[in-house]
C-alpha cells in the first residue's frame, strides 16, 4: 500500500468519526430528553412490573407475581373486553366514515374542502375536557338533549339515564370517542386523494370504468399506504381513550366502561399498586405491538 | 343515463356531509351558547337553542367560585384559590416553551437522522418509531414515579418534559428534510461552513415550513394533554385550564353554565389559534404519514 492511499483512508476515517461526531451532537439535546423520559420509563415499566412497588417504600422483588394476579382478576379481563369492544367498533367505523367523508368533500371547490375538514377536525382541537363536558350535558338524565330528542321523536318512552346505565354507558363513550378520532384520518384521505395520479383515473374512465370500479380499482390500492398508517393511529386513539372515561364515568356503572387504560390510572393514583399497574402497561403494550404487526403484515400483502 | 345516476348520488351525499358537520358543529355551539344562558335556560327541560338572555353570570361565577381540588396525592390537599386566569397563564406557558423546545430539539436531531451517516442510526430510527406506536399512558407510573424522585411533581415543568421527549416531531422533520437535496448541505461544507452554520443559514431556513408544522402541532397538542395534566399536576395555582375546569367539574357536576364557561374559556383560544394556523396543521399531519 502507498502513502498516499493509507492517508487516504486516514483522512476519511477521520472524516467518519466528525460525521459520528457532529451528528451526536446535534441528536444530543433530543436525546437528553428522548432517553431519560421516554425509553427510560418504558424501560422501568417493563422492569417494575416484577416488583410490588408502591409509595413511600423500597420496591419488593416478587417475580411474575403481579401476572399471575392479572391472570385471576376479573376486573382486569372486562377492562380487556370493553377495551377490546371500544377498538374494534372505532377503528372500522373511524376508517370507512373519514374515507367517505374524504371522498365527498375532496370533490367540492377548494375553499368548502378546507371549511369541511377543519369542521371535521374541531372536535379534536376543542380539547377533551371541554369536549367530554358539553357530551356530558347532553347526555344528562333531566336536561340533556338527547333524552328530549328521542322522546319527541318517539324512540324512547321515558328519559334515559345513558351514563348511568351499564346497557348504554359504552356505546355513549364510543359514540363520543368517534366524533373525536375522525377528524386526522379525513385529513389524510383529503391528501392520498389528492395525490392519487390522476392520468390512471382517467385512463380508467376512457376505458368505460364507472366511478365506482375507478374508486376500488385505481385509487383505493393507491391509498393503501394511508389506510394502513390510519389503521395503526386509529388503533393507538381508541387504545388511549381515556379522559371520556375518567370525566364521563370513571369506569362505572358496574365496571362496564372500565379499560385497561382507566385501570391502570385506577391501580396507580387510587391503590398506589405501581407494580401491578405496570405489569398491566407491559400486557397493553404487548397487544398493542401485536395488533400493529397484524395491520403492517396485512396492509402489505395487500 | 348513466352520468346522471351519481349525481343524485353526490347531491344527496353533499347534504348528508352537511348535516353531519352541523352535528359536529353543535358541541361547539352548545357549549358557546350554554355559557352565556341563564340557569333556567340551563336547567330546561325543553332545550332552549338560542338563549332567551345573554348575560355572564357563568363567567362571572367562575372567576369568583372558591373550589377545593379534587385532586389529593397522599395526605396532600391543595388550596382553594380561585384562579382560572392563572390557569390561563400556566397553559400558555406550558404550551409555548413545549413548542419552542420541541422545535429546537426535533430539528437539529431530525436534521442529523435525515442528513448524516452515522453508527446507531437505523436503532435509533427504530426506537422513535416503536416509542410512537405506543400510547404514551402506557408509561405514566415510571413517569411519575421519576418526576416525583426530581422532586419536579407538581410543577409545570414535569407536564413540558415528557412533551419534548416525545418522538412525533423528530419524525416530522426528518420526512421534511430528507426532501431537501443533500447537495446543499455538502456545498456549504465545501465552501468551509462550520457544521453548526450548516445548520442555522442553510437547512433550517429550507425546513422552515415543516418546523411550522411541528409547531403548532405541538402548541394545540400540549394545551389539549389533559393525561399528563391530570397526573403531573395537583394544587390549583399549578393546573392548567383544562385540568382546573375538570376539577371544577368535579365540584359542580350539574351546574352546567358554570362548566360550559370554563370550557369554552378552555377551548376558544385555541379553536382560533388551530383556524389562525390551520394550513400548516394539516402539512403537519399528513407529512407525518408519508412513508408512515
Amino acid at each position: 500500500m502507498s502513502d498516499k492511499s493509507k492517508l487516504g483512508s486516514l483522512r476519511s476515517n477521520n472524516l467518519v468519526l466528525q460525521e459520528n461526531v457532529s451528528a451526536y451532537l446535534f441528536l444530543l439535546p433530543f436525546l437528553i430528553f428522548f432517553v431519560g423520559f421516554v425509553l427510560y420509563p418504558m424501560f422501568m415499566c417493563l422492569f417494575t412490573s416484577f416488583f410490588d412497588a408502591t409509595m413511600g417504600r423500597k420496591d419488593i422483588f416478587i417475580g411474575f407475581q403481579n401476572y399471575k394476579e392479572l391472570a385471576n382478576d376479573p376486573v382486569f379481563w372486562v377492562a380487556l373486553r370493553n377495551t377490546l369492544v371500544i377498538v374494534v367498533v372505532s377503528v372500522p367505523v373511524t376508517c370507512i366514515f373519514s374515507l367517505w367523508v374524504a371522498t365527498i368533500i375532496s370533490r367540492m371547490p377548494m375553499a368548502a374542502t378546507s371549511a369541511f375538514r377543519c369542521i371535521f377536525y374541531l372536535p379534536v382541537v376543542t380539547g377533551s375536557v371541554a369536549v367530554t363536558m358539553v357530551w356530558k350535558w347532553m347526555f344528562n338524565n333531566y336536561y340533556g338533549i338527547f333524552n328530549y330528542l328521542g322522546q319527541n321523536m318517539g324512540l324512547i318512552d321515558k328519559p334515559i339515564n345513558w351514563l348511568g346505565n351499564p346497557k348504554y354507558a359504552l356505546g355513549c363513550i364510543i359514540l363520543i370517542l368517534l366524533t373525536t378520532s375522525v377528524g386526522q384520518p379525513i385529513v389524510l384521505y383529503v391528501s392520498a386523494l389528492d395525490n392519487v395520479d390522476k392520468s390512471l383515473v382517467e385512463a380508467a374512465e376512457v376505458d368505460g370504468a364507472t366511478p365506482m370500479q375507478a374508486f376500488w380499482r385505481v385509487k383505493w390500492p393507491q391509498m393503501m399506504p394511508t389506510t394502513l398508517y390510519i389503521l395503526v393511529i386509529t388503533t393507538i386513539n381508541s387504545f388511549q381513550c381515556f379522559a371520556l372515561i375518567q370525566l364521563l364515568t370513571s369506569g362505572g356503572p358496574k365496571n362496564s366502561t372500565m379499560t385497561i387504560m382507566y385501570y391502570i390510572y385506577y391501580n396507580a393514583f387510587k391503590l398506589y399498586r405501581y407494580g401491578y399497574g405496570n405489569a398491566m402497561g407491559v400486557i397493553l403494550a404487548i397487544i398493542i405491538a401485536i395488533l400493529s404487526a397484524v395491520q403492517f403484515k396485512l396492509g402489505q400483502e395487500k | 343515463m348513466n352520468s346522471k345516476k351519481p349525481s343524485i348520488y353526490y347531491f344527496i351525499c353533499y347534504i348528508l356531509v352537511a348535516l353531519l358537520a352541523l352535528s359536529f358543529l353543535f358541541p361547539l355551539y352548545w357549549i358557546i351558547t350554554g355559557s352565556f344562558k341563564v340557569k333556567a335556560d340551563i336547567i330546561s327541560k325543553t332545550p332552549v337553542w338560542i338563549p332567551t338572555q345573554w348575560v355572564l353570570d357563568n363567567y362571572q361565577n367562575l372567576l369568583s367560585k372558591r373550589s377545593a381540588p379534587l385532586f389529593q396525592i397522599g395526605s396532600w390537599v391543595g388550596p382553594t384559590i380561585p384562579a382560572a386566569f392563572r390557569w390561563l397563564i400556566n397553559t400558555v406557558f406550558m404550551s409555548a416553551v413545549s413548542m419552542l423546545l420541541t422545535c429546537l430539539t426535533a430539528s437539529m436531531a431530525g436534521y442529523a437522522l435525515a442528513k448524516k451517516r452515522f453508527y446507531g442510526r437505523t436503532i435509533l430510527f427504530s426506537l422513535i418509531v416503536a416509542a410512537m406506536a405506543l400510547p404514551k399512558q402506557v408509561i405514566l407510573i415510571p413517569l411519575l414515579r421519576e418526576m416525583s424522585a426530581l422532586h419536579l411533581y407538581d410543577h409545570i415543568w414535569a407536564t413540558i418534559i415528557p412533551i419534548v421527549g416525545w418522538p412525533f416531531g423528530v419524525f416530522l422533520i426528518k420526512q421534511f428534510a430528507e426532501g431537501i437535496p443533500t447537495e446543499m448541505v455538502e456545498a456549504c461544507r465545501i465552501d468551509g461552513a462550520s457544521e453548526w452554520r450548516t445548520f442555522t443559514d442553510v437547512m433550517f431556513p429550507m425546513i422552515k415550513p415543516g418546523v411550522g408544522a411541528c409547531a403548532i402541532f405541538t402548541f394545540i397538542n400540549s394545551w389539549n394533554d389533559y393525561f399528563m395534566q391530570l397526573i403531573m399536576l395537583s394544587s390549583t395555582q399549578n393546573q392548567t385550564i383544562s385540568l382546573g375546569i375538570a376539577t371544577m367539574q368535579g365540584e359542580n357536576s350539574t351546574d352546567f353554565g358554570l362548566i360550559m364557561a370554563g370550557s369554552a374559556l378552555a377551548s376558544v383560544p385555541i379553536i382560533i389559534v388551530f383556524i389562525v394556523f390551520q394550513k400548516y396543521f394539516t402539512k403537519g399531519i399528513t407529512m407525518g404519514a408519508v412513508k408512515g
